[in-house]
């Protein structure tokens, strides 16, 4: 299935010195200014940020070209104007993890799915739409995976409200006052 | 033969915990599988939104119930990268002792029910009564037997206790020695052979494929071992041999209980060594800032694979979004290629090497 996997049977397992530099350097020297924002975080972590219809693009090269082939996360996080759908793919021959963070917009919270990269995305996708409500286009099936199946809301959505908004214990509480 | 659904769970004695795996059978061989989860989702992302970074340490420990320092961690690195502190050097030896205790613990759970599922209900009883001097250690170091809350943002919670390496060293000492039988009891077990050897194969490149982490990838023959690869706290300075499977023949149940049995020799070595090198004087937490902007992600190497945590804060004290990788719940997406074409009572067999853990895989 993956091109790489008899290369990682004998990989040492140990991380490459400097890896995130160069894997930030293709990734701009191939996008250019398609990447918002390219950064290396800290050693063997590089993060990109890009529009979300260059998504599939860039996971295709990430995966084909560099050899991540591991997803390790995908999730959503709203933020109140728009989303980010955030995406840890790592390498396991040299350790470097690639934080790629898409933008999408609130009012058309949909993105393209990588399940055709990745079957671990499977999961992942399911999740994020069952509790963040993005919809992930052409996921084989996108339906509820830890609500219940006839649950109405998106609850991790920030206009879902919690009982409390931040829990807190008042001194006058502690001394047994209201 | 019609082929046919059976659910097996959410009340089963092969789960061990909550959920429900549903296969299609042609008789007794398995065409299908599904897994059906979320029987034990509490909303934990949600509810961590609301409580302080510090006090969400207590949720992150119920995660997994059998492997809370090992959870605990994986947040509070996230948290310290997001607010860029470093924990001091003892701290990060007392975290990785605490660790390998904890990870030695879990193992010994998972020992203990893949036994009886088996068929060996020795290997129940000797493993909790091993798991017992873990628990003690941890006791010591925590002050708790469950749920210890013992990782901090920052730091540790507290020190080692006066006389805790002697204490490390007589229990490891004895637990080694007890090992060796548990090697005769399930290595010279026919029915244990006969029914792990070859049953519920997955290749490495589909293993990888599906997010499948931890033991069970090393098991295919993959040598990827966080600690070693993309090491946080003071792995770098231990010296120890992720456990992979070596012959060509991986991936299968005997293939991931051998990994994973060998890891406990393999984290016994760990707490030996940092009894002996861990430095004794010096701070082992720092004052962590109140509130923090930014994001951060630690992903640490689980007793069940890798966990990840991607903390975001908008410089509230509060995180603003946390997301929690189970490595379980990746490998449940898995457990469909495990199962085809294996008999019906195999399934147990199988999904105990896999080493379930239904609290961090329903979050």
């Amino acid at each position: 299935m993956s091109s790489g996997s008899a290369d990682a049977a004998v990989s040492a397992g140990r991380p490459v010195k400097g890896i995130e530099q160069e894997i930030r350097a293709q990734l701009v020297a191939r996008f250019g200014d398609r990447l918002r924002e390219a950064q290396v975080v800290r050693p063997q972590v590089a993060r990109i940020v890009i529009d979300r219809k260059d998504l599939v693009e860039v996971c295709t090269y990430l995966k084909e070209a560099l050899a991540f082939e591991h997803l390790s996360c995908i999730t959503a996080v709203d933020w109140k104007d728009h989303f980010e759908g955030i995406y840890h793919v790592s390498n396991w021959h040299n350790g470097c993890v690639v934080q790629v963070t898409a933008h999408i917009p609130l009012d058309d919270p949909r993105i393209d799915s990588v399940v055709p990269l990745w079957n671990a995305a499977n999961y992942h996708e399911r999740e994020a739409w069952d509790l963040m409500g993005v919809v992930y286009e052409g996921h084989p099936k996108l339906e509820r995976i830890l609500l219940p199946k006839d649950f109405k809301f998106h609850p991790l959505r920030k206009d879902f409200a919690q009982e409390v908004d931040r829990q807190y214990i008042s001194r006058r509480k502690l001394k047994g006052g209201k | 033969m019609p082929e046919f659904w059976i659910n097996m769970g959410p009340q089963h004695p092969m789960t061990h915990g909550l959920w429900n795996m549903r296969v299609k059978v042609d008789g007794e061989t398995i065409v299908d599988a599904e897994p059906e989860i979320g029987y034990l989702h509490r909303g934990y992302e949600k509810i961590m939104e609301v409580r302080e970074f510090q006090k969400n340490v207590v949720l992150t420990d119920r995660l997994c119930y059998v492997s809370s320092i090992t959870w605990s961690h994986a947040y509070c690195l996230a948290v310290e990268k997001m607010m860029g502190i470093e924990v001091p050097e003892r701290g990060q030896w007392i975290r990785v002792l605490s660790l390998e205790l904890q990870r030695v613990a879990s193992h010994l759970m998972w020992l203990a029910s893949y036994g009886p599922d088996l068929g060996l209900l020795t290997g129940l009883l000797w493993a909790l009564r091993e798991r017992e001097l873990f628990l003690d250690l941890l006791q010591l170091l925590t002050g708790m037997r469950m749920n210890q809350n013992f990782p901090r943002v920052g730091g540790v919670r507290n020190d080692v206790p006066e006389n805790f390496d002697a204490m490390c060293r007589r229990s490891v000492g004895y637990f080694l020695g007890k090992l060796d039988g548990y090697e005769r009891i399930f290595h010279d077990s026919k029915v244990f052979l006969m029914r792990t050897q070859g049953v519920g194969k997955i290749s490495a490149a589909d293993a990888i494929d599906w997010g499948v982490t931890g033991p069970n990838l090393r098991a295919c023959g993959i040598n990827v071992d966080l600690r070693r690869l993309d090491p946080y706290e003071v792995y770098e300075e231990v010296d120890f041999e992720p456990q992979v499977w070596k012959g060509t023949d991986g991936g299968d149940s005997y293939a991931r209980f051998i990994c994973r049995f060998n890891e406990l020799r393999e984290s016994c070595r760990i707490i030996l060594e940092v009894v002996e090198k861990m430095p004794t004087t010096g701070a082992y937490r720092i004052r962590q800032p109140r509130r923090a902007e930014g994001e951060g992600f630690a992903h640490t190497e689980d007793s069940r694979g890798e966990a990840l945590f991607y903390v975001a804060g908008d410089g509230d004290d509060r995180p603003y979004r946390v997301k929690i990788r189970s490595p379980v719940f990746s490998t449940m997406a898995a457990t469909p290629l495990l199962l085809r074409g294996n008999k019906l009572a195999d399934v147990v067999a199988i999904l105990g090497s896999v080493d379930v853990c239904v609290g961090e895989m329903d979050k």
